[in-house]
């Protein structure tokens, strides 16, 4: 027991890790208690590796059509067995992960992008210019993207940046709202700083202060937009106004599902596409809930 | 000797955090008598709060831990009652008053209906007409005007002040025996405050209830005490009638805090603050909890707890020097 | 309460036009003579040369692009919303035999949704972090996380494959129709809705309930001697309802993107499946009239919105 010296308080030696309480090693502590960030973050590298390598991984090409195999069951030969014209269904999906999972990142992508931007001018230019901003934010979140892109798929046809931007372009508001809570914020701390400064150096100041302190709640909802893309490429997909055949994604590989027959005799046809996206969908979702943990433990 | 209305001895509430358990009422004991006025004085962090809210059993256990020797009202002991049993002495024989009356009342209902449940909770018939009616009659009482139109609006068409009074209206709407008044002026302007403080005391004149009156302000002391417990760091360091403790206070802290108030006769050219900080609540200093800041203080101070002890007529010191303290 | 609506309708109009002007402009690339769209395909085939040429002035199709769109958006306001390319009939009556289904669909997923959300979202706000708590976050993340036409597949794999106890396609059956065969068809289709949307709802309700149970007020109810019972459904529930409400109302619309996946699933006969199927076979006149009846929907859903939100909330009553 060590003596304390009378006039000075006893300091709290709460910390149960040796060594530097850096925000990163906090962040990254909390992010392991989730009870399943971690192992969702190595579900996902699965998936990324798979959809990688997905030519090594499995031997078949992904479109080439065997007529006599077709509808075949899993067996040694066809993993996950084939589809209607012989593709193989296994190597078809790994090959759809990457369109489903490059669609999603893009449109999440473009989501965060739009909503830092139109973010941050709600934040700086305020008043009205944030008024309009935040019930533009208000309509995109209450519109249902699916009839945004029934309706430009059908009248311009159906294309990949058609699809990128319906799901990311609605998804803007999440972000928006963020970074201009940040914007906000900052402006209170930093207003008396950018007074001082020259004119130009505000804006600079604001980009180098608001992105650093945005970025972990960004990257928060970064995750969560990825999850909904995803989920949304494959709706869309399943419905044919997404990535049309024959290149494989989750959601078109799905389509065929629509019969009676398939759904009962054909299950590895759908059941593989099907829980492939809500096992990455839900991955993804862990990841976001974890980093949301790792970022504010407030908000359990 | 008649006996006390409420008595708490010996209780501790520790609540458990990521960086250590947080002791903030550590040991506490005194009694309230029928018909008088105890204030209850300490700076934030003290836990008078704490302590006020333990008594009708407020806290949510877990995450509070609640221990005591001691807590009886009416000799009944409020810790072994039932959920049912406790619910009927809240708000009836004993009524509560919050700090904040913006954020104590509901937002979405009337005044005069909250009022008015105060009333149907604790009256075996379920005339709602009736309970309205005595809501209107309280918001008089307490000094609302218009009450009859008042009572059918919300919290926030009314002022602060006259918030506090709704809240007192709620509070003494059974008739209680016991009114604990946790800091009911700290929210509100000053010149309100004098409009409500003046509103305790005549509430509790007209009904006769003891009131436990929670304040960090030695001048709403002075006003309407009748007995004073000083507490610093979630123990109780002296306690005294209002008139000895202001004269002849028997604890380094009280004088301190005499000393900080500020005063009008005399010319200082600063004010007078107790020297040091107040007290890390999770790992507080061994031996007295004042021991850092107090002029007076010994080896023994850092070492030993003192305890509670009787220094005079019905007067107690928690100093191991009390004999020498002087204002 | 007069005032903030009004701006919000304003708004909201403001909006409507330009959604207008974005769907117009997609009138404007579709492929095709636009002509086709706007009247008859059997006066179209049958119709002079002269009798067109009228038509196609008398539509100011050969006036610039805004005043185009000018007579576009003032026909269709009242009501005519061009020709089906495919079938020849006005795309106001294909559309007006449609939206009941669709409504019906997405009412009762709502009702469905909401019976599961309420009582689940106010026991793991009550019992947080209990296995209650954890259960219905499990079925939280689930719901939204799973694409609605994959649970729906599922659904059908298990309830009328497996085990046939219920049909999965159509609105009736023509053979034995009636009150229960309608109960039947509706059965699988607005569950499946209804699951998929149980999620967004129970977060926020779970979350509002969890600020409203640690409000002050609670504790001055509860030191009144309110029994929980009252605390909660007395004076939590009702303050937590008003943001609860909103989102309600403003989910409206990816209940009805829902619906249309769930149309396709189910062969439900709803606006729907007749947007995809106009998709599938080009017919760009009803596509355009579908988006233009959605946007009214959405911005009349968020409408609604505001007004629950003044009548729920007396602090904005007042305004």
């Amino acid at each position: 027991m060590t003596d304390i010296p009378a006039g000075l308080p006893a300091e709290p030696t709460a910390s149960s890790t040796v060594g530097a309480r850096t925000p990163w090693r906090t962040g990254l502590r909390r992010f392991r208690r989730h009870p399943l960030a971690p192992a969702s973050v190595v579900f996902l590298l699965l998936v990324i590796v798979g959809a990688v390598f997905a030519g090594v991984i499995s031997g078949h090409d992904p479109n080439a059509i065997d007529l006599v195999h077709a509808r075949a069951a899993p067996s040694g030969a066809h993993w996950l067995g084939t589809d209607p014209t012989g593709r193989d269904v296994f190597s078809r999906l790994l090959h759809a992960a990457r369109v489903s999972l490059g669609v999603g990142l893009s449109a999440a992508a473009l989501a965060v992008v739009l909503g830092a931007v139109l973010g941050s001018l709600a934040g700086l230019l305020g008043r009205w210019v944030d008024t309009a901003v935040m019930r533009l934010a208000d309509i995109f979140m209450s519109f249902p993207s699916l009839v945004v892109i029934v309706v430009v798929a059908g009248v311009l046809g159906p294309s990949v940046p058609t699809l990128v931007i319906a799901i990311g372009a609605f998804q803007w508001p999440t972000c928006g709202r963020i970074v201009r809570g940040v914007t906000l914020s900052l402006r209170e701390h930093e207003y008396l700083l950018a007074a001082r400064a020259a004119g130009a150096g505000q804006g600079w100041l604001m980009a180098r202060h608001v992105i650093p302190a945005a970025l972990p709640p960004i990257c928060v909802a970064a995750t969560f937009a990825t999850a909904q893309a995803v989920g949304m490429e494959a709706t869309f997909s399943f419905l044919g106004l997404g990535i049309q055949p024959p290149t494989a994604s989750w959601g078109n590989m799905l389509t065929d599902a629509q019969s009676l027959t398939v759904i009962a005799s054909q299950p590895w046809l759908w059941l593989s596409p099907g829980i492939a996206v809500a096992l990455t969908v839900l991955a993804v979702n862990f990841i976001g809930d974890g980093l949301r943990d790792a970022v504010d433990p407030r908000q359990a | 000797m008649t006996e006390p209305l409420l008595r708490i001895d010996a209780l501790t509430v520790d609540f458990p955090t990521d960086d250590g358990v947080v002791h903030a009422v550590d040991g506490v004991s005194f009694d309230v008598f029928p018909g008088e006025i105890v204030a209850v004085v300490g700076e934030s962090g003290s836990g008078k709060s704490v302590t006020a809210m333990s008594v009708l059993r407020l806290l949510r256990e877990p995450p509070a831990r609640v221990s005591a020797g001691a807590l009886t009202f009416r000799d009944r002991d409020l810790r072994a009652m039932s959920r049912a049993e406790l619910r009927k002495v809240r708000g009836g024989p004993v009524g509560m008053i919050f700090q904040d009356p913006m954020t104590a009342l509901n937002p979405v209902m009337t005044i005069g209906d909250q009022i008015a449940e105060a009333v149907l909770l604790h009256q075996s018939t379920r005339d709602r007409k009736a309970a309205r009616r005595r809501a209107v009659e309280l918001l008089r009482l307490v000094g609302v005007p218009d009450a009859e139109q008042r009572a059918r609006q919300y919290p926030h068409e009314f002022s602060g002040g006259m918030r506090q009074r709704a809240m007192i209206a709620m509070a003494i709407a059974n008739d209680p025996d016991l009114i604990i008044a946790d800091e009911p002026t700290t929210a509100l302007d000053v010149t309100i405050q004098a409009q409500v403080l003046e509103l305790v005391r005549k509430a509790q004149r007209e009904s006769g209830a003891a009131t436990v009156l929670i304040t960090h302000d030695l001048g709403v002391v002075a006003e309407l005490a009748d007995r004073v417990v000083v507490m610093y760091a979630g123990r109780v360091a002296e306690t005294a009638t209002v008139e000895d403790l202001f004269a002849s206070p028997r604890h380094p802290y009280t004088v301190g805090l005499l000393k900080s108030l500020p005063r009008v006769d005399t010319a200082t050219d600063e004010l007078y603050a107790i020297p040091g900080n107040p007290p890390n609540m999770i790992a507080p200093p061994a031996g007295c909890p004042f021991h850092p800041r107090c002029p007076l203080a010994r080896d023994r101070c850092v070492t030993d707890r003192p305890e509670l002890r009787e220094v005079g007529d019905g007067r107690q010191s928690a100093c191991h020097y009390a004999e020498e303290v002087g204002p | 309460m007069g005032a903030y609506l009004v701006r919000r309708l304003a708004t909201n109009v403001l909006v409507f036009f330009l959604i207008t002007v974005a769907i117009f402009w997609l009138v404007h690339k579709a492929p095709g003579d636009p002509i086709a769209m706007r009247i008859p395909a059997d006066q179209l085939n049958s119709g002079s040369a002269e009798y067109i040429a009228e038509q196609r002035h008398a539509l100011g199709l050969d006036r610039p692009v805004f005043v185009q769109y000018w007579f576009w958006l003032t026909s269709a306001l009242q009501g005519d919303l061009g020709y089906s390319l495919l079938n020849g009939r006005p795309v106001t009556e294909l559309l007006g035999e449609r939206i009941g289904p669709t409504v019906e669909l997405m009412l009762i997923g709502l009702v469905i949704s909401l019976l599961v959300a309420f009582p689940l979202g106010i026991l793991a706000a009550r019992r947080r972090n209990s296995v209650w708590d954890y259960g219905t976050a499990v079925v939280s993340l689930g719901s939204v996380s799973i694409p609605v036409f994959f649970i729906g597949l599922l659904a059908i794999y298990v309830c009328t494959l497996r085990f046939q106890w219920l049909p999965s396609a159509g609105i009736v059956d023509p053979a034995n129709p009636g009150l229960l065969d309608s109960i039947r068809h509706l059965v699988l289709p607005a569950v499946v809705l209804g699951i998929a949307n149980t999620g967004t709802y129970l977060r926020y309700i779970r979350g509002s309930m969890i600020t409203e149970l640690g409000a002050d007020y609670v504790r001055t109810a509860e030191a009144k001697g309110a029994s929980p019972r009252r605390v909660v459904y007395r004076h939590a529930l009702r303050n937590s309802l008003i943001p609860v409400l909103t989102v309600i109302a403003s989910n409206m619309g990816q209940l009805l993107a829902g619906a249309v996946v769930i149309e396709q699933v189910f062969a439900w006969p709803g606006m729907g499946q007749l947007a995809v199927s106009s998709v599938r076979q080009q017919d760009y006149s009803v596509i355009i009239g579908f988006a233009l009846l959605v946007a009214i929907l959405v911005l009349l859903f968020n409408l609604l919105a505001d007004v629950l939100y003044t009548v729920v909330d007396p602090r904005v009553r007042l305004r």
